[in-house]
């Protein structure tokens, strides 16, 4: 059940109103926003490898003086 | 599970809150509130002694009180604060109890244990190395591992965070998402796991390299991996106190977001490009690829500012917009002139936004562009322009929380309400000015941690305009202007929490929420909301003195000597 | 409100109002133009700093620039004993920083360009070049390679920016700009 996935417990929201589409599947994006741990991956990853590892390689590439 | 014996309900909100959850975001708070006293104060006798009529202090205790004040305000006041922050985000707001209580005062310890065993460490005379401790000057391994000790802290606190969240959502506390104060939270705390990170790497090597295991640290790779910490933490800050302005909207205006996706979007944006801008602290190394320092420097492309003039715009959009909902029509600013500007909450929300943009963020870009950078590189700029950030912003936006905040999670009045009124404004404008002195001063180019700008003792010497004298000298008196502001705070929290009124059922009139304002909102986005003009022009504004101060630095750049 | 769930249980899906648009329009645009100011500077602008480095050894570095100095010397700095070094136009001109000092002092000719060579002996300095307020951070271990063209004459101080221990407010050298 793809649904099933982030997000999902709130098919029975409080909000009557958009009950009807209760059915509806949530947006990607929407699911991505609801998944803490996918956001924690990315927001490491990120400046580690663009930041960190980009800088280091750049400093390790300096090169002897003659 | 928790039973119902181990919550209580707050009559003030209607939330259901955990007491341990309670007790720890107390005592981080207070916590938080006695480094920000102790810290503050070493601040004011930087400025005294900056100040070159005064020139209080001797060289050696200078550096000392400047190296304990960048640690106790940049890192221990605000993360304990962070800590409360998100122990509320995620408990509070979830209705739901807090993961792993003992693991959370295990971290408490951690952090307090490591915040005083550094100030020893400092105060003690032998590790005055300043915030960054640039290798190769060394201080004594204990300042090195409180630090390392505290950062741990941190970091199981944020585990509780992460655990807190996946409780809530098992035990099903709360339908769909998160709230968008929880996720700006979750931001934070994610970019919290990175500085921590970045922190330990670098950190538990310099340790042992202060202990004599390892013969060298290599200067630049040191720069690099500490600014991972020493620049994110303080994007923590952006991230916690914009879902602290979030919050005070909410709590004050029953305000609502214009639209869930676009302040989501641009936590996203915080999340992904954010933290990149630690190579704001490597534009003038030595060996740097321009590509580097390009991507990095711009947030890839000016991603993470984009997200911040977004919030700049939401916020007051959504106070606006929910003022006009309830009958402040007329004109572009009734809504705004009719605010409670004598609630500290509101003043302080207030005075944060707008300095927060308009001194810290567009200083910022500014003195972040790759060549301004060159005009700017460890002048006074840099504090002028962090003091706006990290206090204008964010102390403040964490003030305001705590004039509402306090008086609710200990049921108690504050003690001096009338002084609360104008705290913000003194405090706001003291540290503006503050601010304001020291970029004036920075782009005639006076050095920042430096104690005597005559070079009285200096075998060469050289001249600075007397303009440049003054600025440092109004730095000064904007300092007590300022500490007066942060003492008031201090003994108001302080007073509230010992001696406040036991508070009756009915909230206090000074700080207390809508009563259920959830009611009063209607859906979100879209055709619910309401236009916002009045915060679309001041937004205007903001752009034009943007562009405007950004070019006027591009064209003092363009008068300097060449460099290639 | 933002400290309850979203009412909906798709707020994704929910349209943007107007004025949020134009404003992430407005500001993405100017975030794009800030982005490419700096390649453009690149391309266009006189200052820009060099990314020329090298890794040297303190002790290679101090007899390099000693023997710059006793090769170019015209004269002392006032009772400082500090030499005044006057190399030629388009040359390589060596500074070395160090526990409180800035080694030598240099005499430059207005509109001429030269390599300048700056590192430190011990801690990391920083050379603040004033009034003009151009400021580079220095390492020990690494050398930088820049070319500057003083576009202005008289007299500039070079006073140290980065904290370097209890003598850093000490810390200042000279660079003199003739016509």
């Amino acid at each position: 059940m793809a649904e099933q996935e982030p997000g999902a417990t709130g098919t029975t929201g409080p909000a009557a109103g958009s009950g009807g589409q209760g059915e509806e599947p949530i947006p990607f994006m929407q699911q991505v926003l609801d998944s803490p741990f996918l956001l924690l991956f990315i927001g490491v990853t990120m400046p580690t490898v663009f930041y960190i590892l980009w800088g280091v390689i750049n400093i390790t590439s300096i090169p002897l003086a003659n | 599970m928790a039973t119902t014996a181990q919550f209580r309900t707050c009559p003030d909100t209607g939330f259901r809150i955990h007491l341990a959850a309670d007790k720890l975001i107390k005592w981080n708070a207070v916590t938080a509130v006695v480094f920000l006293l102790v810290g503050g104060l070493f601040g004011l006798l930087v400025a005294l002694t900056r100040w070159p009529a005064v020139h209080l202090l001797p060289a050696d205790l200078f550096y000392l009180a400047l190296t304990a004040h960048g640690l106790d305000v940049l890192l221990v006041w605000i993360i304990f604060f962070e800590i409360a922050v998100l122990y509320f985000a995620c408990s509070i707001l979830l209705n739901s109890r807090l993961a792993a209580p003992k693991v959370a005062w295990l971290a408490y310890w951690l952090m307090l244990v490591g915040a005083v065993m550094t100030n020893i460490a400092v105060l003690r005379g032998d590790s005055s190395v300043m915030f960054t401790s640039y290798v190769p000057m060394q201080a004594a391994p204990d300042f090195y591992l409180g630090i390392i000790l505290f950062a741990v802290g941190a970091l199981f606190a944020c585990f509780v965070f992460f655990g807190t969240l996946v409780i809530a959502k098992q035990e099903k506390t709360y339908e769909g998402s998160v709230p968008l104060v929880t996720f700006g939270a979750l931001t934070a705390a994610i970019i919290a796991v990175f500085t921590i990170a970045a922190g330990a790497i670098i950190l538990v090597p310099t340790l042992f390299w202060s202990l004599g295991y390892i013969s060298n640290i290599d200067t630049l790779m040191y720069k690099v991996v500490w600014w991972g910490m020493g620049h994110s933490s303080q994007q923590i800050n952006v991230a916690a106190h914009i879902a602290v302005w979030y919050a005070l909207a909410a709590i004050l205006f029953g305000a609502k977001p214009l639209s869930e996706k676009v302040s989501r979007g641009a936590f996203l944006l915080y999340i992904l490009f954010l933290q990149l801008a630690s190579a704001h602290h490597l534009l003038v190394e030595p060996g740097l690829a321009a590509e580097y320092k390009i991507f990095n420097t711009s947030y890839a492309l000016y991603l993470a500012v984009l997200a911040s003039m977004i919030h700049g715009l939401t916020v007051p959009g959504s106070i606006e917009a929910a003022q006009r909902k309830k009958g402040l029509t007329k004109g572009l600013y009734e809504w705004l002139r009719k605010a409670p500007w004598s609630n500290p909450s509101f003043s302080g929300l207030a005075l944060s936004i707008i300095m927060f943009g308009f001194l810290g963020g567009i200083s910022g870009v500014m003195m972040g562009t790759e060549q301004l950078n060159l005009i700017t590189h460890n002048t006074t700029y840099v504090p002028g322009h962090f003091h706006a950030t990290v206090v204008t912003g964010t102390t403040l936006a964490f003030m305001a929380l705590a004039y509402w905040l306090v008086p609710v999670l200990w049921q108690r009045e504050l003690v001096l309400p009338g002084l609360a009124k104008w705290q913000p404004y003194l405090f706001g404008i003291g540290m503006g000015l503050v601010s304001l002195f020291l970029m004036g001063a920075g782009t005639l180019g006076v050095p920042r941690r430096h104690w005597d700008m005559a070079f009285s003792d200096a075998a060469i010497t050289h001249d600075f305009p007397a303009a440049a004298f003054l600025m440092m000298g109004l730095n000064g008196v904007a300092a007590l202007i300022a500490t007066l502001g942060g003492v008031i705070f201090i003994l108001n929290m302080v007073g509230t929490i010992l001696w406040g009124k036991k508070k009756e059922a009915a909230p206090a009139p000074q700080a207390a929420p809508e009563p259920q304002p959830a009611a009063a909102a209607g859906a979100y986005g879209g055709a619910g909301t309401m236009a916002v003009p009045g915060t679309f022009v001041l937004a205007l504004v903001f752009l034009a003195a943007f562009v405007l101060y950004y070019f006027v630095n591009w064209k003092y750049l363009a008068s300097v000597w060449g460099l290639s | 409100m933002s400290i309850f769930p979203p009412q909906k249980r798709i707020w994704w899906n929910e349209p943007v109002e107007k004025s949020e648009i134009i404003w992430i329009v407005i500001a993405l645009v100017w975030a794009l133009i800030m982005f490419f100011m700096m390649p453009y500077w690149h391309l266009t602008g006189d200052q820009n700093l060099s990314t020329e480095a090298y890794r040297i050894k303190p002790d290679v570095f101090a007899a390099r620039t000693e023997a710059f100095a006793e090769k170019f010397k015209v004269g002392e700095e006032g009772e400082t004993g500090i030499p005044v070094v006057r190399p030629p136009a388009g040359g390589d001109v060596y500074m070395l920083a160090r526990l409180w000092e800035w080694w030598p002092v240099l005499e430059l000719k207005k509109g001429e360009s030269y390599r300048l060579h700056l590192s430190s002996l011990d801690w990391q300095h920083g050379f603040s070049l004033l009034p003009e307020n151009i400021n580079i951070q220095v390492h020990p271990d690494y050398e930088m390679v820049l070319t500057i063209t003083p576009n202005s004459s008289g007299e500039f101080g070079v006073v140290c920016n980065e904290f370097c221990g209890i003598g850093h407010h000490t810390m200042v050298g000279k660079i003199y700009v003739k016509e």
